[in-house]
């Protein structure tokens, strides 16, 4: 799923390198960013994840560096290059969406269709509409929608402009609970059906853990992790896994499905084991893509009998870390391939004698389904 | 009613001196306005006092400046010499002149207002649907700013329209040229013929009360200026 | 005794410093600001009373007088306010008279424009001719009739244009922006000659005369300051001051 031979295969990348300086706040980043999927830039607010989106997309003019997406060179400031926002094949979608009030939800989704040369133009009107579910708002003004609503025409509009690139600040920040789970499947839809790549900007874990490919963490300006997010969200170095819902993304082949239980089996890759978990049926074959918490993870020795926990399979222990409190430890597992996270107390550690390359069994109390 | 042919000629005089007025501001005013609303220059604040002047200058003062600078020793009437074009005071494009300036923060200062008003996200957005700054103008900026160009065109007019000490000063009260309502009423006074002066003077408040009114009806119907 | 001997003195000198130096507001034509500004300077020196003048257009006067404004004695440009005020009954009845007959000059700013026989207005070579506004300002209205009198009202009616006062007329001609203009002898004139620019003096006899007329107001009635000046007016240091300007003095 994040073979890097696949990545450079399939194109050739981002390449952003930025430096911003204001009084009171400096940006400072070198990042490279796989040229399809999903992107997250992930950090509390003022880590500088929005300016850097913005430096992606020339809305900050102080911005020096270079900046190369799949092959076309943005901005070089040694070579004196720098397109203008509007010379930038991207979509940008903000926090609040941004509608012009002027012109209705048709004028608005037009605005930018009209003005990519019809050669150029790789998404029409029909797909993002449907793809959306908007087709009924097309004649009402911007004030008449509500924030979801708003936000999808948003998306929509930033997808007709026929985006080498798709920026997105925080969509779903600005919205409730309900718009949030309903919009998400648009996202995930955006995701499985549009070959372009994206780089969203969050602050939500949940959204990072159901959306992205590739995780970038940043902080106070730079950028102090860059990598596929099954790893990343693995590492023990990073504040992330220190979390008190730190998880996992495991993704795996849906294989069989038990209807007497409602039991959806999951094989992991490169490996016999398998995740069983209550759900509806996915197709059989298709990608699954699960979030395991770390807390949600204990370790055994020799593989427990007799118990109510569904998933066990063999692991062997990689490292431990502190988990930011003193009595409790994170144990990152690899399961042929796949990683995972534990959290235990000191104690067990002690008591177990766990230490890096020791085989064990790892139980998992709960598995969500992400996609 | 008791106005006569030089009444009505003040009137039409008065009319076209504002509409010219107007247009021109409009034209002159709104770069100006995006300008002021949009830089980070130092300039800002110097060019923002100019253009507010004449709210405060006394019309006298700045009727007796323009006299001065427009005249044949002033650096405006020696330019206006040597292209061939005599001087302008006394003469109708000199009365537009002085009008463009004392009415120019009344049409600048609502556009300003309008541009600052919309902010920059509208223009952010347009950017990255590929629109050109220029392009983002006329089809975002203009429309969006549609009611702060009603209100400045509106209060040019009128301001225009009551514009009395600057024309006094340079307009030398030539009938059909530069003898405009407002001095037409006061020579009315000065000559003691006070019917006619009601009936002008009437007619001017009633003009200015009903564009006011349309102004002031107008801002709660539409939020944005 | 002794203790109440010196604020007695010192009031008693209040109340006859009092009587003696008055005050009074004097409501004056444009046209008459230098002289007045002299005589008002001899008139308190030679008597201790003050006369506050305001200087502007006589027809302005007479609509604030009508509506009450605070003047005392109105020095006017023409005979024919202060009669109007007369029959109006603002003024206390008899005390109109001719303070001064007015000279109407052509004049200009460059030396030499002007010649002493007025012929550059026949030569008609100019562009502007600034006048006073005939409705308002009495030596506008000579300057027409004096234009009438020599047949060139037609010839030169299209370059006319009328400042509100006398005073803004010579501005118009200062400036540059008339060539030449009809404006009193007295703004122009000091002791006998020219104080600037060219001019031509024109005779009396070629318009109808200017007559100044000077009136004391309802509200100086009471005011033994109002009746000095006056009378310091009809006098014959007035008269020579006043003479100086150019105008002419009636005999009282």
């Amino acid at each position: 799923m994040h073979d890097p031979a696949a990545a450079a295969a399939g194109a050739v990348g981002i390449e952003a390198r930025f430096r911003v300086d204001y009084p009171d706040f400096a940006l400072d980043v070198d990042l490279r960013l796989p040229g399809r999927g999903v992107s997250a830039l992930y950090g509390h607010s003022g880590s500088g994840k929005t300016t850097c989106l913005r430096c992606l997309a020339g809305l900050e003019p102080a911005a020096r560096g270079r900046l190369s997406v799949n092959g076309q060179v943005w901005l070089d400031t040694q070579a004196g290059i720098a397109l203008p926002t509007h010379r930038r094949p991207l979509g940008y979608v903000f926090q609040e969406a941004s509608l012009f009030p002027h012109l209705t939800v048709l004028r608005n989704l037009q605005f930018g269709l009209k003005r990519v040369p019809a050669a150029q133009r790789r998404v029409d009107l029909d797909q993002a509409v449907e793809l959306l579910g908007i087709g009924h708002l097309l004649a009402r003004m911007p004030a008449g929608l509500s924030g979801g609503e708003r936000q999808r025409v948003g998306i929509a509009r930033a997808l007709l402009a026929s985006p080498r690139l798709l920026l997105m600040d925080e969509p779903l920040a600005s919205l409730d609970v309900a718009r949030k789970q309903e919009i998400l499947p648009y996202l995930e839809r955006l995701h499985d059906e549009l070959d372009i790549p994206v780089v969203y900007v969050s602050h939500a874990p949940q959204e990072v853990v159901r959306l992205a490919d590739h995780l970038v963490l940043l902080e106070a300006g730079r950028a102090i992790a860059s990598g596929p997010i099954a790893q990343t969200l693995a590492r023990l170095d990073l504040p992330l896994a220190m979390a008190e819902d730190a998880s996992v993304v495991v993704s795996g082949t849906v294989a069989e499905f038990d209807p007497a239980y409602r039991l959806m089996s999951v094989r992991l890759p490169g490996s016999a084991s398998r995740l069983r978990v209550v759900h509806a049926p996915l197709p059989p074959g298709s990608t699954a893509r699960l979030a395991v918490k770390a807390r949600d993870v204990s370790v055994a020795l020799a593989r427990p009998q007799g118990s109510s926990i569904v998933n066990v399979i063999p692991v062997r222990v990689l490292d431990m870390a502190p988990a930011g409190n003193p009595d409790h430890i994170l144990v990152r597992l690899d399961a042929d391939g796949t990683l995972l996270l534990a959290r235990i107390t000191r104690y067990s550690r002690d008591q177990l004698g766990l230490a890096p390359g020791v085989p064990a069994w790892a139980q998992i109390k709960a598995v969500s389904v992400l996609a | 009613m008791h106005l006569d042919s030089s009444d009505f000629a003040a009137i039409w005089l008065t009319v076209q001196l504002a509409s010219l007025t107007t247009l021109l501001l409009l034209v002159v005013g709104t770069p100006i306005a995006w300008w002021l609303a949009r830089t980070r220059s130092r300039l800002k604040g110097p060019v923002g006092a100019v253009v507010a002047l004449p709210l405060v200058l006394p019309p006298t003062v700045l009727g007796f400046y323009l006299l001065v600078t427009m005249g044949p020793h002033g650096p405006v009437g020696q330019a206006t010499q040597a292209l061939g074009l005599g001087v302008l005071p006394f003469t109708f494009a000199g009365l537009v002149v002085g009008s463009v300036i004392y009415s120019l923060p009344f049409v600048v200062q609502p556009l300003q207002n309008a541009f600052e008003a919309i902010g920059t996200r509208p223009l952010e957005a347009a950017a990255t649907l590929r629109a050109s700054p220029r392009d983002c103008f006329f089809s975002v900026v203009l429309p969006l700013a549609r009611p702060g160009f009603i209100t400045a065109g509106i209060l040019g007019f009128a301001h225009t329209v009551g514009e009395f000490g600057v024309v006094l000063m340079i307009g030398g009260n030539i009938e059909g040229r530069t003898r405009v309502v407002s001095v037409q009423i006061y020579d009315h006074v000065e000559a003691l013929e006070y019917a006619q002066a009601h009936w002008l003077a009437g007619g001017m408040v009633a003009f200015s009360f009903v564009v006011l009114l349309l102004l002031y009806t107008r801002r709660r119907s539409t939020p944005l200026w | 005794m002794s203790v109440l001997r010196i604020p007695l003195f010192l009031a008693t000198l209040a109340v006859s410093a009092s009587a003696a130096a008055g005050e009074v507001q004097v409501a004056v034509a444009a046209n008459f600001t230098a002289p007045m500004q002299a005589i008002a300077r001899q008139f308190e020196q030679d008597t201790g009373h003050k006369a506050v003048a305001a200087f502007g257009a006589t027809g302005q006067f007479y609509s604030q007088i009508k509506n009450g404004a605070p003047f005392e004695v109105f020095l006017a440009a023409d005979d024919d306010r202060p009669a109007r005020l007369e029959a109006e009954g603002q003024t206390v009845p008899g005390s109109r008279f001719t303070y001064a007959v007015g000279a109407l000059a052509l004049w200009s700013a460059k030396p030499g424009y002007v010649d002493d026989q007025g012929a550059v207005l026949k030569q008609n070579a100019f562009r502007h001719l600034a006048i006073a506004n005939p409705k308002a300002a009495p030596y506008g209205l000579a300057a027409t009739q004096l234009l009438a009198r020599l047949g060139l009202a037609e010839a030169v009616g299209p370059k006319i244009v009328e400042g509100q006062s006398i005073a803004q007329t010579q501005q118009f001609v200062a400036t540059g922006n008339a060539e030449l203009g009809f404006v009193a002898l007295s703004q122009v004139y000091k002791d006998g000659k020219l104080t600037a620019g060219s001019a031509w003096r024109v005779p009396a006899s070629l318009h109808d005369p200017i007559k100044q007329d000077a009136v004391i107001l309802a509200k100086g009635q009471d005011n033994p300051a109002a009746r000095a000046f006056v009378d310091y007016l009809k006098g014959p240091k007035a008269a020579g001051i006043i003479e100086s300007y150019g105008y002419q003095v009636v005999a009282h």
